[in-house]
């Protein structure tokens, strides 16, 4: 009869008590959070080989001082104005030769969006809130118009694409696809935002 | 004929917990997984603007952290009020930025030393000038590519 009985059981009651103490101590430390900004690329430090003249018509001036006022092509203007001023200037077309621009081709404004830079300047005692609410701005203008374009060649939206193709889970076939037409895309409107040394004087 | 008579006693039996170890210890795995434990504490407040046209900082081994921001109260008896750079667990000046980005692209492996990305967490409340500063430095190590970490909302709420 007692060979029936076999090894007798270990008591495993008390296993779910150090696995909830631990699962507690791991839920307390987590952090479960994936940081997000604005991405920007810096110019290198060396200067161009040669001397690049650029139409004045073609650059779009942004200065932001102290107080955080903002002045735009030589214009007060509130900030909230300033993306749809940003997009008119990208999207002007001035000279013809931009097909797909909707703006007004007017000739004192940008040629093609290709031509176009913007250029942002600001005082060392400006705050960072304001800056990044400015290049926040900025940046918008360029995806409202990038997500016009992709929404008219290819149904979907830009930043949409570039989510998906910047996504390290999305699949390498998918990703060839996306590739081309990022990139598509970014060459209709190129992002060309220039940034000036806060304490140069022109 | 007592035998009979135990089976029907008429009692539930027990739910058995026997699962629950097993439950308990994936949630356990899920959380070992997710975890990333803090490797700088804070010593600059940090409260980060806000912005809607961002993009996700994916992959954190590419990506250098450089914190900006007014010392917290415990550290402002000793180094004022003026905002300054933390590195790592340490305040710095401007021109160690470079010196310390060298030194953190040294540490990762070869493939990835050319697609690191710097991640800028500045308090809203910082002036752009030592920003500008921390940039130029960046410039002269060729760390070009350069993230400004924000929270996720209405980009007109910096302004208040």
């Amino acid at each position: 009869m007692a060979r029936r009985a076999g090894a007798p059981e270990v008591n495993a009651g008390s296993m779910a008590d150090i696995a909830f103490l631990l699962l507690i101590f791991f839920l307390v430390t987590t952090t479960i959070e994936t940081d997000a900004g604005l991405d920007r690329m810096l110019p290198p430090i060396e200067p161009p080989d040669t001397d690049v003249v650029i139409k004045q018509k073609n650059i779009f001036q942004v200065n932001i001082n102290k107080n955080g006022q903002l002045l735009a092509d030589e214009e007060l203007i509130d900030l909230k104005q300033l993306r749809a001023k940003a997009t008119a200037f990208l999207d002007n077309g001035g000279d013809g030769s931009c097909t797909y621009c909707k703006g007004r081709k007017n000739s004192d404004s940008s040629d093609n969006p290709t031509k176009a830079i913007i250029s942002l300047k600001n005082d060392r005692e400006t705050k960072y809130g304001t800056y990044i609410t400015v290049q926040n701005e900025l940046v918008g203008a360029y995806n409202d118009l990038r997500n016009r374009e992709a929404q008219r060649l290819f149904g979907r939206d830009f930043t949409d694409m570039e989510a998906e193709y910047l996504n390290p889970e999305t699949a390498q076939s998918i990703k060839d696809d996306l590739k081309d037409k990022v990139k598509r895309i970014q060459d209709l409107f190129p992002q060309k935002l220039s940034e000036a040394e806060t304490s140069s004087s022109n | 004929m007592s035998k009979f008579s135990k089976k029907k006693s008429g009692e539930l039996p027990p739910v058995s917990t026997a699962s629950l170890p097993d439950i308990v210890f994936m949630l356990l795995f899920f959380f070992m997984t997710v975890t990333v434990m803090k490797d700088s504490s804070l010593k600059v407040e940090n409260v980060l603007p806000n912005a809607n046209e961002i993009k996700k900082l994916e992959k954190k081994d590419r990506v250098i952290y450089i914190y900006v921001g007014k010392p917290t109260q415990e550290y402002q008896k000793v180094f004022g009020t003026e905002s300054k750079i933390q590195l790592n667990d340490k305040f710095a000046n401007p021109s160690d930025v470079g010196d310390y980005i060298l030194a953190e692209r040294a540490k990762k492996s070869q493939e990835l030393q050319n697609v690191l990305t710097t991640a800028l967490k500045v308090d809203k409340n910082a002036n752009m000038g030592l920003i500008s500063d921390i940039k130029q430095e960046l410039r002269k190590v060729n760390a070009l590519k350069v993230n400004y970490t924000t929270y996720e909302g209405d980009a007109f709420r910096n302004l208040q």
